[in-house]
């Protein structure tokens, strides 16, 4: 059942060719005390009494659960375009492609997802996808580090706390560190942030809007950060970049996100794509794969993999990064949701997931003893203060069907009656009014 | 080719936004908004249609072609994995981490724990994390559970890694992203890692040796037991880079060789779809000793069956934001799965079976560095056809006319003009032969009229591209 094609005829005439007698005797190179101690696996299955398995698996997965939950991960419309386009097998079973003339669907697609990257995000150069996005902001660090030559970056407490664990651990083995800055409450704590900068800082992470859904002017931060020497890296939700200032207009050097919400299934955690876009200065500090235009001996467009020379398989060791991939797939589909919509389409998508949020809020606030704890804009996250803590109201609400939001407490202390609610645009006016129903039920009682 | 953003259209549209069906907000703060609109393209969904369909008739794919691409195995992706891996579009990674979330998600919990458990059976190892989200985040990862180790031993002083020169780029570049400073030691003439040169660099200061057997040139080295155990010796630590473990399922397993901690690339050995340069998968598998600092959260199954997603304080941290690229592993999940114990066995046997076969049948045109029995990939020069001004970079450029797309070429790094072939397990004689033959052609060609094989490729939308240029003019967005 190995999908292995060649017959027992066949295999006799191939072993004749190699001059051996048995497949066994091309083992003869390992030696025997070599061989596998064990190898304890079931035997095979027919393809029915496989997808039996995984449909029971699928079925106990949690999607029939309405979700306000967000931390970085969103659940948005995907047109049915990105699913049958992304599936073409030329897309999906193809591989990077190191021979550029039998490769240029997947090249030009690459250099388009770069160029709608930098749209989004009002920067100039992109790479054609990183990981995912805590993975970004952790190069992102690791890039500013390399353009600065400095060895410590101011971490906003108020970007995502997954985010920030993975550039802690990034920097860890490296003699480098990552500070942190508390917020204000669901702000970033401006002053403070820049207060720390000094003569060693290589950059100041933040994201807009940040995990409590807040939504703020970084303009400052970026030019007094510059006049240090230091870089601004924004991380963005691109959905809200249909509405929010870039990070290109802030002032940015690095924009960073995860590209999930474009176009990408929540799939459990992944596959999703981390996007990096930055000025054009820098291109030869960002990480990965970077597709570039050119032309053939006949002078006709084409695209190919470019400015290699900064990457593993020819710098090994000293590198800008260790990564040999990208999400391509992913990326590809982050392309197509993009062109989906188009100019128009993005900017509505945005506005429907700012009104949908605004309603829920003005629903959930009007609730007995719920409190708004943004000061200021969101977009379609908010942060809610509960009477009570907020872990167990969102237990009670699960056993309904409904994640209310993510409780706070674990992710910053103290904060246990805080409650992050995420809305996008698949969420009904009815799902809303009914996660206000069963809210102020839960609190009643 | 036109870009989508050339044929976009002012005021045309696609797909529509859905209506809302709550009141309208008062605007959106001017202050915090975007100055400029994206600019998107505007075009209609067939326009779209018609564009992405005409960039995928670009490109050369398993499914259209014979893909010998050495060292990134390119199997046939079942597609029974691919219905398996869409079952789980709607799941979202966030239900395990609120409260109660747990049992809402046992389904996604216990494939998890179920593919670490296939995956240490396979390798020999004792737990696996699946969190890395590719072979060379695998590599990082596995590193900095090794540097975590030292450092909770209070053993400071490692600060190198080894490699041979015949391993992937990503080996040495992992090491130094963990902050490593990196010792290469050269191939021997039998094309192993030089075991001289290996012993006079091993010392207390070395925290691992990075390795894969089968190596880069598809050769497994008989001494590799007694490298691990020399590095043992000496206190460091051995890392298997599991690129290669196609070659060896049921065969060897290199836990039971002596490596302490390996990496699994999913896309190769489990059959997942490449994606045109990823999504891949990077499972990390540990020894015993190594448990404790593995990334946290971990899945745990507990004494009633049912799976919980726990912190693991001692751990290196998170190394991506959830439980790695879930739908990636569920293909590979049901990989094995649907083969079974006889059939992953199987998938070695023929996987080595066809190396040795297209070895033996071009080895007398081609230059063969290393004349051994291969395993799952051999590795020719073209040193033969550079004396008539052939490069291996022109027949692979001839291989695209003939249909198929070219082997790796110059990789390793250490083999003079090498062409490296890798046609897996689920290539048929047939389809053998006829690369067979075309290889064979090229050699005649480059005998008899090299000129031929400069003009390559001439069938292909766009011919020889110049990479120096696009280095240069650095154009990497549409203006």
């Amino acid at each position: 059942m190995g999908y292995c094609p060649n017959t027992p005829d066949e295999i006799r005439e191939m072993l004749a060719v190699i001059g051996a007698g048995s497949i066994e005797e091309l083992f003869a190179p390992i030696p025997a005390e070599l061989r596998a101690k064990s190898f304890d696996l079931p035997p095979g299955m027919s393809e029915f009494e496989l997808m039996r398995i995984m449909r029971e698996k699928a079925a106990a997965g949690g999607a029939e659960i309405v979700p306000f939950i967000g931390c970085g991960i969103y659940d948005h419309i995907i047109p049915a375009a990105v699913d049958h386009l992304s599936s073409r097998a030329e897309f999906y079973t193809a591989y990077t492609p190191y021979q550029p003339e039998c490769s240029q669907g997947t090249l030009q697609a690459l250099f388009e997802y770069q160029s709608a990257i930098c749209r989004l995000t009002g920067m100039e150069a992109s790479n054609a996808s990183l990981y995912d996005g805590g993975t970004a902001v952790a190069e992102a660090a690791l890039m500013s580090l390399r353009i600065t030559e400095r060895n410590r970056v101011i971490l906003d407490a108020s970007v995502n706390p997954l985010h920030r664990e993975i550039v802690t651990g990034y920097l860890h083995g490296l003699s480098a560190e990552a500070v942190e800055v508390a917020p204000d409450g669901c702000s970033s704590d401006l002053k403070s942030l820049i207060d720390s900068i000094d003569e060693e800082t290589a950059a100041v992470i933040v994201q807009n809007p940040n995990f409590f859904g807040s939504v703020q002017d970084f303009s400052e931060l970026a030019s007094k950060a510059h006049e240090k020497g230091a870089l601004l890296i924004v991380s963005s939700y691109p959905i809200a970049l249909g509405l929010v200032a870039s990070p290109g207009e802030t002032g940015a050097d690095i924009a960073v996100g995860d590209g999930q919400s474009l176009g990408n299934a929540l799939s459990f955690g992944g596959p999703y794509f981390g996007f990096i876009a930055t000025r054009k200065r820098f291109i030869r500090n960002l990480p990965g794969r970077i597709v570039g235009e050119t032309i053939d001996n006949q002078g006709r467009r084409g695209y190919v993999l470019t400015l290699q020379a900064r990457e593993q398989h020819i710098k090994r060791h000293k590198a800008t990064s260790n990564i040999c991939s990208n999400q391509s797939l992913c990326a590809l589909r982050g392309l197509i949701f993009c062109a989906s919509l188009g100019r128009k389409g993005f900017e509505e998508l945005a506005v429907l997931n700012y009104d949908k949020a605004q309603y829920a809020k003005s629903c959930l606030t009007s609730l007995k003893g719920v409190t708004l704890m943004n000061t200021g804009t969101t977009f379609n996250e908010f942060t809610l203060s509960l009477p009570m803590d907020a872990a167990p109201v969102v237990e009670k609400l699960l056993a309904s069907g409904v994640a209310a939001g993510v409780p706070l407490g674990q992710y910053y202390p103290g904060l246990d009656e805080a409650l992050v609610v995420t809305v996008t645009e698949k969420r009904s006016r009815a799902e809303i009014d009914r996660l206000a129903a069963l809210l102020e039920e839960a609190l009643c009682s | 080719m036109q870009l989508i953003f050339e044929k976009s259209v002012p005021g045309r549209s696609g797909v529509r936004v859905p209506l809302s069906d709550v009141p309208k907000a008062s605007p959106f703060p001017d202050a915090l908004r975007r100055k400029e609109p994206v600019l998107l393209p505007e075009v209609s969904e067939l326009d779209l249609v018609r564009h992405y369909t005409s960039l995928s008739r670009r490109n050369f794919s398993v499914d259209t072609n014979f893909y010998p691409l050495g060292s990134c195995t390119m199997k046939y992706n079942t597609k029974v994995t691919e219905n398996a891996g869409g079952l789980f579009a709607g799941c979202h990674p966030v239900l395990p981490l609120l409260p109660g979330g747990e049992r809402l998600v046992q389904g996604p919990l216990s494939l998890i724990h179920g593919l670490e458990q296939q995956l240490a059976e396979i390798t020999g190892m004792d737990e696996v994390t699946t969190q890395p989200l590719a072979g060379a985040h695998g590599e990082m990862t596995g590193i900095m559970v090794i540097s975590a180790y030292h450092k909770a031993r209070g053993d400071q002083k490692r600060k190198y890694v080894i490699v041979p020169d015949s391993s992937h780029g990503t080996n040495p570049a992992s090491a130094a992203m963990a902050g490593y400073e990196i010792v290469t030691i050269p191939t021997a003439p039998y094309g192993d890692m030089d075991l001289d040169q290996f012993k006079n660099a091993m010392n207390d200061e070395v925290a691992a040796v990075m390795m894969t057997c089968p190596n880069t040139l598809g050769l497994f080295n008989p001494h590799i037991a007694e490298i691990c155990d020399i590095a043992h010796q000496a206190g460091a630590l051995t890392y298997y880079d599991g690129a290669n473990l196609n070659a060896i399922l049921g065969k060897v397993r290199p836990g039971d060789v002596g490596f302490d901690v390996i990496h699994v690339n999913l896309h190769k050995t489990f059959g997942t779809p490449h994606g045109g340069g990823g999504p891949g998968s990077g499972p990390v598998g540990v020894k015993k000793g190594l448990i404790p600092y593995l990334p946290t959260p971990r899945v745990q199954r507990t004494e009633d069956g049912s799976f919980v997603v726990e912190a693991h304080p001692e751990g290196i941290g998170r190394v991506s934001d959830f439980f790695g690229n879930f739908a990636i592993m569920a293909r590979a999940y049901a990989y094995i799965t649907l083969l079974g114990r006889e059939g992953l066995i199987e998938v070695s046997e023929h996987a080595v079976l066809n190396a040795n076969y297209i070895m033996a049948r071009l080895k007398d045109e081609y230059e063969l560095p290393f004349e051994q029995t291969c395993m799952h990939e051999c590795v020719f020069s073209a040193s033969r056809q550079l004396k008539e001004g052939v490069h291996a970079i022109d027949i692979a450029k001839y291989l695209i006319d003939r249909g198929f797309h070219p082997p790796t070429v110059y990789f390793p790094l250490n083999v003079k003009e090498a062409i490296m072939i890798e046609p897996t397990e689920t290539e048929s004689k047939q389809t053998m032969d006829l690369f067979i033959d075309v290889m064979l052609e090229a050699a005649r060609l480059a005998r008899e009229n090299p000129e031929a094989l400069h003009q390559a490729p001439v069938t292909t939308p766009v011919g020889r591209l110049d990479e120096t240029r696009a280095a240069r003019a650095q154009q990497v967005c549409c203006e």
